[in-house]
């Protein structure tokens, strides 16, 4: 293991130790924060007796509808500005600023058209994601080198063909980090408006145990979705190291 | 693009954009034709209303408690962002132990993290700076370790081969090296930091815009909301459109 590595886990582990010191000593009062290993247990007790089991379905449903559509549409999207030039040169400076517009400020817009349901959170997480993804298909396309393009017309490849056998497999390490990015934005959309305001979901749960005072629920469902969100992002990040290792990229 | 129209003002990149503004119109005013006034207000509707929001006596309060925190955030997370980085991309161990940490903190759902600040600082405005700056300061840092990391070592070099004092080298080869990729970093942040104060106003606070945002839901105002909206959009558009003009002469430069 490399010296960074090691250093590394130390410093999580040591941190995570003096929290619980911190904690237990009561410098940290039990109101502010509970010790982590109090948080593990919390947590554990949470999913066995399957407490959060609806919020919790709830939620990931929603950030897989979510991340669906958003991952077609940004990929469909890119497709067709890709194809159209003039279209592209209106659309790119767009796509650029579009992370800086907060998009969290048109949930209440979404709330007055939809009323309160799970549709408006579907619709943040969607327009969160979806950006990140036509971006990303966008420069996979352009990666695309000319002769490969040539290539396939030589060989009198159809377009179905030329998409599936030669465009897909060049953009796909770009694709997949577009997939990586709408994952991510649609947690963040989706969490993020159930905390603000909701009928149910993780981060109303959140929000509900917070106002309640129920620390031991609130920091054990906590945990439970940065452990959820840290779980999907590494194995994303494996899945990637192998198919760039596959292409000899790594 | 035909050769016809290249170079006339139909093949012009202002006609793409008229165009282009002008569907988009077309369909917010279709949207409010088939979903009718309870679901959007019309553009001119929304622009009017925001006019006359800009000049109402309630809106500015608001607004002062919202950039009060934001703006508080923002340095904060700049110059503790700039310091850390800057340690982080000297010292080569550091920066490589921590780095993925910080890369994985950026990617969470910061949002669940708020009841914890709102515990620590308590209801107000030490949470939304504190909630605020921990949007912001991960990019900061990380684009500032990029650039410390990235100055040529040549540059360094020839520095000491000068004997330059430690305040020259800063000013003269450590600040223009790396500020383009610096300020990068602070246009990332500068959106992130408004973002992250925005949303604990509409998670728990009682000022600033984004509480006004989640009030106008109860009285179901759509006009309120529409034209809040559009002002945050239209503000956080302009201040990265300048920030971005910046950035391009920056990188430019080098």
């Amino acid at each position: 293991m490399k010296r960074a590595t090691k250093l590394r886990i130390l410093v999580l582990v040591g941190g995570v130790a003096l929290v619980e010191l911190l904690c237990r000593v009561g410098v940290i009062g039990a109101f502010t924060m509970i010790p982590p290993s109090q948080m593990a247990t919390s947590l554990w007790r949470l999913i066995v007796t399957g407490q959060v089991h609806n919020d919790m379905v709830r939620t990931l449903t929603a950030v897989v509808i979510a991340l669906g559509s958003s991952v077609l549409v940004g990929a469909a999207a890119g497709s067709a500005i890709h194809a159209l030039p003039r279209v592209r040169r209106t659309v790119d400076p767009l796509l650029a600023a579009y992370y800086s517009v907060p998009v969290f400020v048109f949930y209440p817009m979404f709330i007055v058209m939809f009323g309160l349901n799970d549709i408006p959170k579907i619709v943040i997480g969607f327009l969160y994601a979806v950006a990140a993804m036509t971006i990303n298909t966008l420069n996979g396309l352009d990666r695309v080198a000319p002769v490969y393009r040539k290539t396939s017309r030589v060989f009198r490849m159809g377009p179905a063909a030329t998409a599936f056998k030669v465009v897909l497999p060049c953009a796909a390490p770009y694709l997949f980090t577009g997939i990586k990015l709408a994952v991510a934005y649609s947690f963040i959309g989706v969490v993020g408006s159930e905390f603000i305001l909701s009928t149910g979901g993780l981060g109303y749960k959140i929000g509900w145990a917070y106002n309640d005072f129920n620390n031991q629920t609130m920091y054990g469902l906590i945990l439970f979705i940065l452990g959820i969100t840290m779980l999907v992002n590494m194995s994303l990040h494996a899945w990637e190291k192998v198919l760039l290792a596959r292409r000899g990229l790594q | 693009m035909s050769g016809r129209v290249a170079g006339t003002f139909f093949g012009s990149r202002l006609f793409d954009f008229l165009v282009f503004a002008a569907v988009f119109l077309a369909l917010w005013q279709l949207a409010h034709e088939w979903g009718g006034d309870v679901a959007m207000t019309t553009p001119l509707d929304t622009l009017t209303f925001s006019v006359r929001t800009l000049f109402s006596a309630e809106f500015w309060p608001h607004a002062y408690a919202t950039m009060r925190a934001f703006f508080i955030a923002l340095i904060l997370a700049s110059s503790a962002g700039v310091l850390v980085g800057a340690v982080l991309g000297f010292h080569r161990l550091s920066g490589e132990v921590s780095e993925p940490i910080l890369v994985a903190v950026y990617s969470i759902p910061k949002v669940t993290l708020y009841p914890i600040i709102l515990l620590f600082f308590g209801v107000g405005m030490a949470a939304e700076v504190a909630f605020g700056a921990l949007h912001g300061i991960i990019p900061i840092i990380l684009f500032t370790m990029n650039a410390v990391r990235n100055i040529k070592p040549v540059y360094i070099k020839t520095a000491r081969v000068l004997q330059l004092e430690p305040w020259t080298l800063l000013r003269t080869v450590l600040l223009p090296a790396t500020l383009p990729e610096v300020f990068t970093g602070l246009r990332v942040g500068f959106s992130l930091t408004l973002i992250g104060t925005l949303l604990s106003e509409m998670f728990g606070s009682r000022s600033g815009i984004g509480f006004q945002l989640m009030n106008a839901i109860g009285l179901h105002n759509m006009d309120i909301i529409m034209s809040l909206t559009f002002l945050l959009v239209a503000f956080a558009g302009t201040a990265n459109a300048l920030m971005l003009l910046v950035d391009h002469r920056l990188h430019r430069r080098v």
